[in-house]
């Protein structure tokens, strides 16, 4: 693409105040003041610029769901929140535990053209938990997967995964665990505790996800294998996690952005925009889980974007089905309950919402440091303007997001993905 | 506000009605008593002890609570239910006398006929109030009457029994217009 | 009080109004007069999702008493069972006018989710929702404890109850918690391990897995139903070691004081829970607790429905 972008005024992670000069997809020029007439200019007086952010937990329903969404949707809720790369989850119907079907989310994503969608493999066919899907063939694929994931199930099967684990070193792939023991979350609705107790509502403990972290850890240090833990949500995990890597194995986490901010008392409410899984816990576990994000046990925010039609959620909270949107709110919660607050810096922020997932994803023209000559994938963003979440105006197909009527900081001024804007928000 | 029935007096209207009763009924030995609670409650009793007085023994006396047959309802919260307690005789073939403190539109008579309607048939009811304030909305009149007070609709009869309030008196005050 | 939804919404006086309107309302219907004109022109619907002959009909008892007009949308056959979801039977409610409706529900917060979504103006009351709360059946129980074991006061204060069985599941249970303890008594909660919810060391009362060492010293012993389906997810191995150590029988009916009662919500399970001579004995005041659930239940649409809808004041 032969254009310039001017980005003018902003502040860069590390601190430095600069222009910056995109030519042809790429970051051509930094310094303090770029006098150029470039096609578009962007002020990002009082911004920061930041890598496009990459998810690496993205429900986007296509094929199958496509009354919740799409790929072309989720690509635009994704730009809308800064993300210039989303992993697409393999629970879609059919199942992507195929090359067929990855290929197929790969060219719808890239025909949206908005951003990177990287699908991500199912470990298992039909995500049952018994055989292993063609991880191969996926990963030959011109989706080149890496990353694989039952999610939305558990494997469960300590043999299954176990081979998993092995299996994917080949490629050196990445199995991404959603630690949920079946048996103990048998109808499970939200998470088991004081709250759980008083709404009859039955109970998802924490031990139910600790269990099966603890478990694969070992696994994975036992095969010499990488493992990834999917929306880690307890203070018990994150010690597991903690004592893993002290001893060297290789284990990443992610958090997501309304496990950093909402807990089970919001249940009380009995209002089904609140159900997900893992569930929301309590406020002790809210802290070590912001704790664990700044130190870095926690690698990386992903959001773990669940869209669902509101029929699936105007109903009884049993009949609901589990998930929240995430994509369009997640870097104004991480501004409010990681930068805000001090845990973070800008330049962590970059780590854990671009370097690191880009880097567990081997997702290599993402998450480079905003240098001469990186591609150019950039957000900016403006960390004290506030706005307001309304259900009725996100870019998502559905409408399940739990911040609905709060007023969060930070507004996404613009996203330049590949060396073009695909968003541009408007100035408060 | 001022002082329209003295104790001396409203205890001599008491007396008055109370013997118009015995003479009306022949006595006391047809007669149920029943007042509306709440002052016509204790208006009830003090007829019921004046009868037993002058006749040598008791009267039947209870009370009708009235609350659950009102046709205002609707129009404020829900009010608190008062006792109803209909005396060993009950009410059937009976000359009951309802008994209340002040009567004004009648609504509340009206209610206590529905009411004392689904307890069963007396043979007569008759009415015996303490004050005849005027402003009647329905076709209802007292055949005992301890004063006639007319008033304007704004006024306000505020009547008072020791047993209850520490004096007896009725008295006449001006209500916001 | 728009709604009864939970006991945790009501305050220690609007519990005692509900007790002392249906006191007179008792009297009223030991009385000649068995039907008040009250609630006449108010339709009621009884929103039974699941499967409830009891509750039902004394709810249709109690809004009959008041002359209201009555509808019953039970789940069998109807369209809440195809799959019609709660939005839509509401809003259905709503466009034929129900001015109250009871609803019973397998889902724990449906009859919060029915209030607050503002799908129907009218007044919920909650006769069950899953194993959340069943106020209406704790408002009885209270009533029927205050009227067996007065002390004067017009409170519980001074009584110790004991709620024995499956508290994990029981909207019983969690009511009556609430309930009890907010007027004045001390509650022990008498279960297997298996069958008392996390989280129970934050609920106001005492714990103790055995039965026998406070059936001597409550008042009150309110027994609740074991549901049969609970053994197959092991709670505990078998009927019988379940009724040896936490079922009343003869032996444990025994050591109770003499002026203590046996409660139970029904349906029961005679010879799981209890046994035949304990729910038979004189100390069961079993059936009190239905003939009080007309008058309670009367009070609740009473109070709910007869005035207007200014919230929290009365007289």
């Amino acid at each position: 693409m032969s254009s310039t972008i001017l980005v003018a005024g902003g502040e860069l992670p590390d601190g430095r105040k600069c222009d910056l000069l995109v030519t042809d997809g790429v970051i051509s020029e930094i310094s303090p003041k770029i006098d150029v007439k470039a096609e578009r200019t962007i002020n990002a007086k009082d911004c920061i610029v930041l890598p496009g952010l990459v998810d690496l937990h993205t429900h986007l329903r296509e094929p199958g769901k496509e009354d919740a969404e799409t790929v072309q949707s989720g690509s635009l809720a994704g730009v809308r929140g800064g993300f210039t790369a989303l992993s697409a989850m393999a629970n879609t119907s059919p199942v992507a535990d195929t090359a067929g079907v990855v290929e197929q989310v790969y060219r719808l994503g890239q025909s949206a053209g908005l951003l990177d969608v990287f699908p991500i493999g199912a470990v298992t066919r039909n995500l049952e938990g018994e055989h292993l899907a063609e991880i191969g063939a996926m990963a030959d694929s011109a989706a080149r997967v890496r990353i694989f994931s039952d999610d939305g199930h558990c494997v469960f099967d300590p043999l299954v995964m176990r081979r998993a684990l092995e299996y994917v070193k080949k490629f050196n792939g990445v199995v991404a665990q959603h630690a949920q023991e079946p048996r103990l979350t048998m109808g499970a609705q939200m998470n088991e505790g004081v709250v759980s107790s008083q709404l009859g509502l039955k109970g998802w403990p924490a031990i139910a996800e600790e269990a099966i972290i603890a478990r694969d850890i070992l696994l994975a240090d036992h095969v010499q294998a990488r493992l990834h833990i999917c929306h880690l949500t307890t203070a018990g995990g994150v010690e597991i996690i903690r004592w893993a890597k002290a001893r060297g194995i290789s284990v990443t986490a992610e958090v997501t952005p309304h496990h950093l901010l909402l807990t089970d008392e919001l249940a009380r409410s009995y209002d089904p925009v609140f159900k997900v899984n893992p569930p929301l816990r309590t406020e002790s576990d809210v802290m070590a889980l912001r704790e664990a994000l700044a130190d870095g046990t926690i690698d990386i925010v992903a959001t773990d974007h669940a869209p669902h039609p509101a029929e699936s959620k105007e109903c009884e909270w049993q009949e609901a089905s589990f998930g929240m949107l995430g994509l369009e709110t997640a870097l104004s919660i991480v501004n409010q309950t990681m930068v805000q607050s001090g845990l973070l810096t800008w330049s962590q922020v970059a780590d854990r919402m671009s370097y690191s997932p880009a880097r567990i994803g081997l997702y290599e023209e993402h998450g480079q440091e905003i240098a001469v000559g990186s591609k150019a994938h950039l957000t900016v963003m403006n960390p004290t303007a506030t706005y307001r979440v309304d259900r009725d105006l996100v870019a998502s197909r559905s409408r399940n997001t739990p911040f609905h009527g709060m007023e969060l900081p930070g507004t996404v001024l613009a996203t330049i993905f590949n060396g073009a804007v695909v968003f541009e928000g408007a100035r408060p | 506000m001022s002082l329209a029935l003295p104790a001396p007096d409203m205890d001599r209207a008491i007396t008055r009605i109370s013997h118009e009763i015995l003479e009306r009924n022949s006595g006391s030995d047809s007669i149920t008593l029943l007042g509306i609670p709440t002052r016509g409650a204790h208006l009830a009793a003090r007829i019921a002890s004046k009868i037993e007085a002058i006749e040598g023994r008791a009267a039947q006396c209870g009370t009708l609570d009235i609350t659950l047959h009102r046709d205002d309802l609707r129009l404020r919260p829900p009010r608190a239910l008062m006792p109803t307690t209909i005396p060993a005789l009950g009410v059937e073939d009976r000359n009951v006398i309802l008994v209340d403190d002040v009567l004004f539109s009648g609504r509340t008579i009206r209610a206590a006929l529905d009411a004392l309607g689904e307890i069963g048939r007396p043979r007569t009811v008759q009415l015996a109030v303490l004050v005849d304030r005027g402003h009647r909305q329905l076709p209802i009149r007292a055949d005992y009457v301890g004063k006639n007070l007319p008033t304007s609709p704004t006024q306000i009869i505020k009547v008072q029994f020791t047993e209850l309030d520490g004096v007896d008196a009725v008295s006449l005050e001006e209500g916001d217009k | 009080m728009r709604h009864l939804l939970s006991i945790s919404d009501l305050s220690r006086t609007e519990a005692l109004q509900i007790l002392n309107t249906a006191e007179e309302l008792a009297k009223v219907s030991d009385g000649p007069m068995k039907k008040l004109p009250t609630l006449r022109g108010r339709t009621i619907v009884n929103l039974f999702a699941e499967d409830s002959t009891r509750t039902r009909i004394s709810f249709e008892a109690a809004a009959k008493r008041l002359s209201a007009d009555v509808i019953n949308f039970s789940a069998k056959g109807s369209s809440v069972s195809k799959g019609e979801s709660l939005k839509d039977t509401a809003q259905t409610l709503q466009a034929m006018g129900a001015d109250a409706v009871i609803i019973r529900h397998s889902a724990s917060g449906s009859a919060q989710r029915l209030a607050d979504n503002q799908w129907m103006t009218g007044s919920v009351v909650n006769a069950g929702d899953g194993t959340h709360e069943h106020p209406s059946q704790a408002l009885l129980d209270a009533f029927t404890i205050r009227k067996n074991l007065a002390h004067g006061g017009d409170d519980l204060t001074g009584l110790h109850i004991a709620i024995v069985g499956d508290v994990l599941h029981s909207r019983v249970a969690r009511s009556n918690v609430l309930l009890l303890t907010k007027l004045g008594a001390k509650v022990t909660l008498v279960a297997p391990p298996t069958l008392l919810p996390v989280g129970i060391d934050s609920w106001p009362v005492s714990v103790t897995y055995d039965f026998d060492s406070v059936i001597g010293s409550v008042d009150a012993v309110m027994m609740l139903r074991i549901q049969m389906e609970r053994m197959s997810e092991m709670f505990f191995p078998n009927a019988r070691e379940y009724s040896r150590y936490f079922g009343l029988n003869r032996d444990r009916l025994k050591t109770m004081k003499p002026t203590a009662i046996v409660m139970h919500p029904g349906p029961m399970n005679r010879g799981l829970e209890i046994t035949a001579d304990s729910a038979d004995s004189a100390r069961s005041v079993i059936l009190e607790q239905v003939t009080n659930g007309v008058s309670v239940r009367m009070a609740i649409l009473y109070l709910l429905l007869a005035g207007s809808q200014e919230i929290g004041a009365s007289e």
